[in-house]
């Protein structure tokens, strides 16, 4: 029995979850108190997402049972799991871009208000809570962070006795975090229990006061978070040592050092949903990591993709060694040494259904292994492109589960390995890459982390888009924050703080 | 309940026991409907799955049958496996017969075969032609490929009516709309088998077939062109990442099909009617749409699946004439074979189990 006063509000016994031959989750053991703030720790794919899935009505347990409040629950669908007091606000956001936010709420509501009353009782909760929303703003207008408090307002209208969280910082400004937190340490008090997951340690120490750890689809341990260190939570959620990353070796400064300079670059955004990039400026030098720090969806793709030549514009817009690239093609600013790896691995990076081979061949056609005669441009020599993607796959580690497997077979992680390793493979001036860890396990993402810095530190310029401050701060020179299409001034990292960046993602 | 499981390996035998298990279930299903319709089931059975094979000459008509609708499924493959819905082939057929064959009645007394030679480049370009209307206009406005290329086989098909019974119509055709009868160097002969003779209505276009295949299959899988299609048909970001320009694909993969199902049209109008008539084509362009598919978007595949569809039409004309059997049967088990084909497919790519629900 348990002998502490706080009473269980949710406790799973041996929940296991099998996909075909795959367990997702191995006879789960957790126990969530009343009132508690209780934090699931994982990387990607330890099975924290299925988990909660199970905890919502969404997936159904093969092995195992639910108890909430003491007695087993059968949660057939998310409307049972939310008639039953549980809530969840997912990493990507339900709403409907083109309605109204009193209007996503309405829908999702299980009870039938009358838009006033709703819009009262949404004013209500927000102000009780300090979640600023305001009900007759349409979701394509709001930011991220503003998006997530209507998913929470959303689930707290219905009286939640647990709000399951998942990952959700990742897309927060530290400013609206600092905030998030302040709302969930209230609702805790109010006697609301709280499931959190992330797989950001110091986040976990902050809020949670229990922390469960899954790794491999088992629970490794549950403990209290007052007594442990994030190195010990980080070990047991890898199952080895980190490998602290060694920095790079800074270069002479020459005078003509000069990479790539940005002039007043002007795209205007391609449908409603997207970002107008306004008068974007910056150079970067040979030698240097150039981190773009901003929340996702301010106009990073548009960046990448300006970039990268998917989108062209004006001439004297980019210019590279004294070339004026902006109105060239991706695959001539990659002859001229330019390499992308943009954001998406599947299906923009790679194509999932084609080997790797063939998707070392994807990027590296005609330029790179290839010379250009017409009888090479016109044919494919699998012998060449197979020995290309060997070389990738031996030199950055990537792990197959067979020969010249399929892009879709191989992990995230090993993924992303291979498609920065066949940037490298083309021995750029220039690598651009964006969100490069987004996704990745800790062990591929120091991998990933260490070759940007070897890199740098052997003369190549970097530009780093990302929305994981700790990596900008980790890896780059000087930082640039992209705001709604705006890119801040470029300055030293040395003058920089995480406070400073996170006023410039400008959210409020 | 059933649960699909999204197989990890694809597992291979199924590739091969899939359509020879859709095939029986098929051959299953007909006898039942047979059955049901009172005629007598082995009898019936024989007739349309049997009697096709069971004579030289009619396999060599099996071939015939097949040949339109193997050229102009090959052609199909290159847009469908860009992702671009081609349902017009009927129309490029229409169009391109409509091209070679006025072509060749400007030389009447033509008896040379590099007319024929000249009317297959005609009869592509023909078909090309039409079928490049939907990529122009898919490229420059964005217009629904699928909804123009459709159109235009009705516009093909009335256009064709017009020309037959308007300016091409020969004076001697005593009113029927049938143009003057090719000329001796456009006509595709049959083939005269040293000792053997004639093999039903088998001609020579069919040794087309032996050059088409394979060089659509090196095409899609040794050539950049053909890497492309296969890129942006499966992921279009990947492909304009790599640098591919998606109009000329557009615009290359239409004119390819468009330009196969003019040849097909050439081929089938020289060899068995020798004139042009208001009715070249009976559905070939439609139907190769399912030759395509059921061919796995793949050129050998569709001579395979084209010979199976064939047999299918062959047999039911044999059941209707001997056993006064509707021959719209054949579209019934045409439906079931695609129906059965692709959950096959279904079975290759998901482990499927059975749950009950607690």
């Amino acid at each position: 029995m348990d002998n502490k006063n706080s009473k269980t509000l949710l406790k799973a016994s041996g929940l296991t979850k099998k996909f075909g031959s795959f367990v997702a989750n191995d006879s789960i053991n957790i126990e969530i108190k009343k009132g508690e703030i209780h934090a699931l720790l994982g990387e990607n794919g330890a099975g924290k997402s299925t988990l909660v899935k199970m905890f919502y009505g969404l997936l159904d347990p093969d092995e195992g049972n639910i108890k909430f409040n003491n007695k087993i629950v059968n949660l057939l669908n998310p409307k049972f799991a939310r008639t039953m007091g549980i809530g969840m606000v997912f990493q990507h956001f339900s709403l409907f871009p083109a309605l109204s936010v009193s209007e996503n709420i309405l829908i999702s509501l299980d009870e039938k208000l009358t838009k006033k009353q709703l819009e009262k009782s949404i004013i209500n909760t927000s102000k009780k809570w300090g979640l600023k929303v305001s009900p007759s703003k349409k979701v394509a207008e709001l930011s991220v962070g503003e998006q997530q408090r209507v998913e929470i307002v959303r689930c707290l209208l219905q009286k939640p006795k647990l709000l399951i969280m998942d990952e959700p910082t990742s897309v927060l400004s530290p400013q609206e975090i600092v905030n998030l937190f302040k709302v969930l340490k209230n609702l805790s008090k109010s006697g609301c229990s709280i499931l959190y997951i992330s797989h950001k340690l110091h986040e976990i120490k902050e809020i949670a006061s229990k922390v469960t750890i899954l790794k491999s689809a088992k629970v490794v341990d549950t403990m209290e978070t007052k007594n442990v260190s994030t190195n010990i939570l980080a070990e047991k959620m890898v199952g080895k040592k980190i490998i602290r990353l060694k920095g790079k070796k800074n270069l002479k400064k020459l005078s003509s050092n000069l990479a790539l300079s940005v002039n007043n670059l002007y795209r205007f955004k391609r449908n409603q949903f997207g970002v107008t990039l306004n008068n974007i400026n910056f150079t970067i030098d040979y030698g240097q990591v150039l981190g773009i720090a901003g929340i996702a969806g301010n106009g990073q793709v548009e960046l990448m993709e300006a970039l990268s030549g998917e989108t062209l514009g004006k001439k004297e817009e980019i210019i590279f060694e004294n070339k004026s690239i902006g109105n060239s093609k991706i695959e001539f600013r990659r002859q001229l040494g330019i390499e992308f790896v943009p954001e998406e691995r599947n299906n923009h990076a790679t194509v999932p259904d084609l080997k790797l081979h063939e998707n070392t061949f994807l990027t590296f056609f005609g330029y790179h292994i290839f010379n250009k005669s017409f009888f090479n441009k016109m044919f494919t020599n699998p012998t060449l492109s197979i020995q290309a993607s060997k070389q990738i796959e031996k030199k950055n580690d990537v792990r197959c589960p067979y020969d010249n497997p399929l892009a879709k077979q191989l992990s995230g992680g090993n993924l992303q390995k291979f498609i920065i390793g066949r940037a490298f493979q083309a021995n750029p001036k220039l690598v651009i890459i964006s969100q490069p860890t987004w996704g990745v396990d800790i062990g591929a993402a120091n991998i990933i982390r260490q070759k940007i810095l070897n890199l740098a530190s052997m003369g190549k310029a970097i530009i780093l888009i990302s929305q994981d401050l700790d990596e900008i701060f980790e890896l780059s020179d000087s930082i640039g924050v992209i705001s709604n299409g705006n890119l801040s001034k470029i300055k030293n990292k040395k003058n920089m703080t995480p406070t400073q960046v996170g006023l410039l993602m400008g959210v409020s | 309940m059933l649960i699909f499981t999204p197989r990890t390996i694809q597992s291979n035998h199924w590739v091969l026991i899939g359509p020879l298990i859709s095939i029986i279930l098929t051959i299953m299903i007909g006898a039942l409907i047979f059955k049901m319709l009172n005629y007598p089931v082995t009898e019936s059975l024989y007739q349309v799955f049997i009697s096709p094979f069971s004579r030289v000459d009619r396999i060599a008509d099996i071939l015939v049958k097949a040949c339109p609708l193997i050229i102009i499924g090959i052609g199909l493959i290159f847009c469908f496996r860009a992702n671009i819905w081609n349902i017009g082939a009927e129309g490029q057929f229409i169009i391109g017969t409509l091209c070679a064959g006025s072509f060749a009645l400007l030389f009447p007394e033509n008896n040379n075969h590099i007319l024929l030679l000249s009317m297959f480049l005609v009869g592509f370009l023909g078909g090309a032609l039409w079928a490049s209307i939907p990529a122009i206009l898919k490229i420059k406005l964005n217009v629904n490929e699928i909804l123009v290329s459709l159109m235009l086989v009705y516009v093909a098909m009335l256009f064709i009516d017009f020309i037959v019974r308007g300016p091409l119509r020969d004076p001697m055709s005593f009113g029927f709309p049938l143009s003057k009868p090719y000329p001796d160097g456009a006509i595709i002969s049959k083939i005269n088998f040293p000792g053997i003779g004639y093999l039903g209505q088998l001609h020579y276009g069919i040794i087309s077939i032996l050059f088409l295949a394979p060089f659509s299959w090196f095409l899609i899988n040794r050539t950049l062109p053909g890497f492309q299609i296969k890129v942006f048909g499966s992921a279009p970001k990947a492909s304009s990442f790599a640098g591919f320009n998606k109009n000329k694909i557009t615009l290359g993969v239409l004119i390819m099909s468009g330009g196969m199902a003019g040849l097909a049209g050439v081929i089938e109008v020289s060899a068995n009617m020798g004139q042009l008539q208001p009715e070249v084509s009976f559905g070939y362009g439609f139907t190769a749409i399912i030759v395509a598919f059921l061919g796995r978007l793949n050129p050998y595949g569709v001579i395979i699946a084209g010979l199976v569809i064939a047999t299918a039409k062959l047999g039911a004309d044999n059941a209707q004439m001997i056993l006064g059997i509707p021959k719209v049967v054949t579209g019934i088990f045409e439906g079931i074979l695609l129906f059965f084909l692709l959950a096959g497919e279904t079975i290759q790519n998901y482990k499927v189990s059975l749950k009950r629900n607690s």
